[in-house]
């Protein structure tokens, strides 16, 4: 299966400069613009990333299922490599809600670490299963039997996302029977909904960048070893 | 019906296999009541009967654990893999069969460690065992699957356990909560319903596991 690579409409530069302007734009609404919490003060500001963060983590973990059934259904030649770097960087922003869910939880209620957060346990469980997803393409040697089982494991993460989900949900109940609530995700007024929607688009942006880097790299690479090998 | 009679052969040939052999079955019943011996000395006198009730199904997980990292080295050493992906029959036999092989196996070491159990902690109550029951179904589905994944790596047994654990966690969430809940319908459902959807994502992408493409 020889990898050819795939052109884009929109070129790389114009992607990482528009990056650059969103992430530094949101950074800005966020530690200026925006008011103060009334409930959590300053260090709420912290969720205009942990949440795009989060959400960034989830498309690109269904962006690289997608691809994996791309593979699977269409035998798409560049589907393989399109869907691991969609894993990489969902692993990658999947670490980092860890981080500043982290630290959100060690402001608001004096613990870096909270069984109570679903979203924050949820991503525990994901982690370790994206990990095994390395652990799993990295013990098999390139090829299609790679490419298949790489592909059906990535499927199966995009099951385990809501089962893992309704299971923390429902663990609740035995487990803790008090639940905290944050009362930022609804009804966000003006300015917070706007700062939250810049920085949702700049993380989506920074995404898709990123993905874009790394793969044309991959590209890169793959086309090395294949005139070496001529 | 000429898949019934494919996954029944196959099935067959595992069980008669371990039952020639006694390979599996002897380690998983030690493995199962030696679990439950560290468990009394892991458990400070005073814990709760609730501890004792997850533990349970700590060991189960483990014992399947087990039995999964032996499902497949028959296969493994003696080649039989590739013969039967040759074999004119659906490769999804061959996932349902070995997944029926390593559920009466799981089911038979559990049949000794249930009652155990109740010897050494307490008493286990009908939503246990439903909740086993269907927890089995799930655990045999996804870790067969899972087994012929880690097989045909380098790795090999290393895998298996970090493939298998994260999608275990919600078997072993819907478990605990039948078990120590005084309601467990919501649990049992929660069990079903995965052993449903994996059940079906397994069948319908297992050819992908065992088949080179193209």
């Amino acid at each position: 299966m020889n990898v050819v690579g795939r052109s884009y409409r929109i070129p790389l530069p114009a992607l990482a400069a528009a990056s650059l302007v969103l992430v530094t734009t949101a950074l800005a609404m966020a530690f200026y613009v925006v008011p103060n919490d009334a409930d959590q003060g300053f260090s709420q500001r912290v969720f205009y990333f942990h949440v795009p963060i989060a959400f960034t983590a989830y498309a690109c973990f269904a962006g690289g299922a997608w691809k994996a059934f791309r593979h699977l259904w269409k035998r798409d030649p560049n589907a393989d490599l399109e869907s691991y770097v969609a894993v990489h960087q969902g692993l990658i922003f999947g670490s980092l809600v860890l981080i500043t869910g982290s630290i959100w939880a060690k402001i608001s209620w004096g613990h870096w670490w909270l069984w109570s957060e679903d979203q924050l346990v949820l991503f525990l469980v994901l982690f370790l299963f994206y990990s095994a997803y390395f652990m799993l393409r990295f013990s098999v040697d390139p090829g299609p039997q790679r490419a298949n089982l790489s592909a059906v494991y990535a499927l199966f993460g995009v099951v385990l996302i809501p089962v893992s989900f309704l299971a923390i949900r429902i663990a609740k109940h035995f487990i803790h029977p008090i639940v905290f609530t944050s009362n930022v995700s609804s009804n966000l007024p003006g300015w917070m909904l706007v700062t939250y929607c810049v920085a949702q688009a700049a993380l989506l942006v920074l995404a898709y960048t990123l993905y874009r880097v790394e793969l044309s790299g991959k590209w890169l690479d793959a086309r090395l070893r294949e005139l070496r090998a001529a | 019906m000429n898949y019934v009679a494919d996954v029944r052969a196959l099935a067959r040939k595992d069980l008669l296999l371990e039952l020639r052999a006694r390979d599996t079955l002897p380690a998983m019943l030690l493995f199962v009541v030696a679990t439950f011996v560290v468990f009394h000395f892991s458990l400070p006198s005073g814990s709760s009967k609730l501890a004792a009730s997850g533990l349970l199904w700590v060991a189960i997980v483990f014992t399947a654990l087990l039995g999964l990292g032996r499902a497949f080295v028959p296969e493994r050493e003696q080649h039989v893999l590739d013969g039967l992906v040759l074999a004119p029959c659906d490769r999804s036999a061959i996932w349902l069969a070995k997944g029926i092989a390593t559920f009466a196996f799981l089911a038979a070491a559990e049949i000794v460690a249930l009652p155990v159990f109740a010897l050494f902690f307490h008493g286990i109550g009908v939503a246990t065992v439903a909740a086993v029951v269907l927890a089995d179904v799930g655990i045999c589905s996804v870790g067969t699957f899972l087994g012929a994944m880690a097989v045909a790596t380098r790795a090999r047994d290393l895998l298996l356990p970090l493939l298998f654990l994260p999608l275990a966690i919600p078997i072993v969430v819907g478990g605990v909560g039948a078990s120590v809940v005084s309601a467990p319908g919501r649990y049992l459902a929660f069990l079903a319903l995965y052993d449903l959807l994996f059940g079906v994502l397994c069948w319908a992408t297992f050819e992908y596991v065992v088949a080179e493409a193209q």
